[in-house]
């Protein structure tokens, strides 16, 4: 068979975002806000693979991304793998992993909680980055990152 | 080095042991000029005339003065003022910030944005430090250590807050924890994970009578709400079972000491009140002497500084 990669086309500068389980495909899109890019972006919706059974894949040219661009993706997607391309050169790849904290990045599950309630900036505490377990700064409620929403 | 006092989870064993020493010379002579010239706002966005009594107390017999509202409706909060404006306006004219939210989190947002320390006295269901403090300081004084106890919590062990912090707060002292509730009101998992995490033991029991709290040190009763149970009928089924009855006493140790955050419905029977084991009333005293430290250590104010303080009113 012929392998994955060649399906879409190959990439000389930018970032290719792989392993994204496929019903997160939008989130990641969304976050990511692709849709306003000018850049040329290569997406792969329902492909096999070994590891995941199906997963999908976004290539975006020209494009580095910063920590915190990663971190949102982290908890969309946690288990996408992250390779940087330059040259047609993989020059870097890395797992996206959770953060130790989350600022400004999902809203607290608790509608008591002062971040709800106030202009201001939420702060979590990441308490297990396998479980995807996250406690709220202020209110001190643990939540499942899972379960939480996006700002 | 902000000195706000946002939950007692973030105090060590030392600290806690220098609170409750401070607390000690407050109870020997209450009443200094120790805060003249100083001025403690009190900031109550939710009604609690027991809690602010007790910190204006504190407050008042110290020599501070005191200024503030007991009534959120009076205030700009009302017109849509944010927490945050609300607590730089009071920053320009207090020296520390004894604030009451209905938010959970209220406090430790506003110590972040305060130039000045803030205290917490209760932020919705979340913490309520002063109340653990005078909390341990009776346990303290009525056991005349903290370690190595048997600790019975009753009631609401489910939405009762005090009963979270001071199981937290007990985490440096070995005690034993003894769960009495019903199903709907049961301690949460996260604590009783918390209690694996730190090596507390704790014992669950379905039963409350006068066996099971046979061994117990400390009996820290709570209420149980109507309003906390989503099944009226299983409210109706448990609310007599969680009921202290005179004749419940009869094994208890000499040591035993019945606590209660108060308000008291009618789950300790009034009967009790004369009884050796009642420790409620003095424990809510108690709250008088532990606020007094809360707010001295919060002004910067030493322990040392307390024991060599010449304004004290005799």
């Amino acid at each position: 068979m012929k392998r994955q990669e060649l399906i879409v086309s190959a990439l000389d500068h930018g970032t290719v975002i792989d392993h994204i389980p496929c019903d997160r495909l939008f989130e990641v899109i969304n976050l990511l806000h692709l849709e306003q890019m000018t850049n040329k972006v290569t997406i792969g919706y329902n492909l096999k693979s070994n590891k995941m059974g199906t997963k999908s894949i976004i290539k975006i040219a020209d494009k580095f991304f910063t920590n915190e661009e990663l971190n949102q993706l982290s908890v969309v997607a946690p288990n996408v793998t992250l390779a940087i391309i330059r040259d047609y050169e993989v020059v870097e790849k890395r797992p996206v992993a959770l953060p130790d904290e989350l600022k400004s990045i999902v809203h607290c599950n608790n509608p008591k909680c002062i971040t709800n309630n106030e202009p201001m900036p939420t702060l979590f505490h990441v308490v297990d980055k396998e479980k995807g377990k996250i406690r709220c700064h202020y209110c001190n409620h643990e939540q499942d990152i899972k379960q939480v929403k996006l700002v | 080095m902000n000195r706000s006092l946002v939950t007692i989870a973030d105090h060590s064993r030392e600290k806690i042991e220098y609170l409750i020493r401070m607390a000690q010379e407050f109870e020997r002579h209450p009443n200094r000029l120790l805060l003249q010239g100083r001025i403690v706002a009190t900031l109550f966005f939710e009604p609690s005339t027991r809690t602010r009594l007790s910190f204006e107390t504190a407050a008042n017999r110290l020599g501070a003065r005191v200024i503030g509202f007991a009534d959120p409706k009076v205030t700009s909060g009302t017109k849509g003022e944010t927490l945050k404006d609300t607590i730089m306006m009071v920053s320009n004219y207090a020296d520390v910030i004894v604030m009451r939210h209905y938010l959970e989190g209220a406090a430790r947002y506003a110590s972040e944005i305060a130039p000045v320390p803030i205290i917490n006295a209760g932020d919705g269901a979340n913490q309520h430090p002063s109340q653990t403090m005078l909390d341990l300081y009776t346990i303290n004084q009525t056991q005349g250590t903290l370690d190595n106890l048997n600790i019975y919590l009753v009631g609401d062990l489910k939405y009762g807050r005090t009963v979270h912090s001071l199981l937290m707060a007990m985490r440096h002292f070995n005690p034993t924890f003894h769960f009495i509730a019903p199903d709907e009101l049961a301690m949460p998992e996260e604590y009783k994970q918390y209690c694996r995490q730190h090596d507390i033991r704790y014992v669950e029991h379905k039963d409350f009578d006068e066996d099971v709290i046979s061994q117990a040190d400390i009996l820290y009763m709570t209420r149980v709400q109507r309003e906390r149970f989503t099944d009226l009928m299983e409210y109706e089924r448990v609310k007599d079972r969680y009921l202290l009855k005179l004749d419940m006493l009869s094994k208890a140790k000499p040591n035993m000491r019945i606590l209660h955050p108060l308000p008291r419905v009618n789950e300790i029977e009034y009967s009790i009140d004369d009884d050796p084991h009642a420790y409620y009333f003095q424990q809510a005293r108690n709250g008088l002497y532990a606020r007094q430290a809360i707010i001295c250590d919060t002004l910067g104010i030493t322990l040392e500084q307390v024991q060599n303080d010449n304004t004290i009113i005799l």
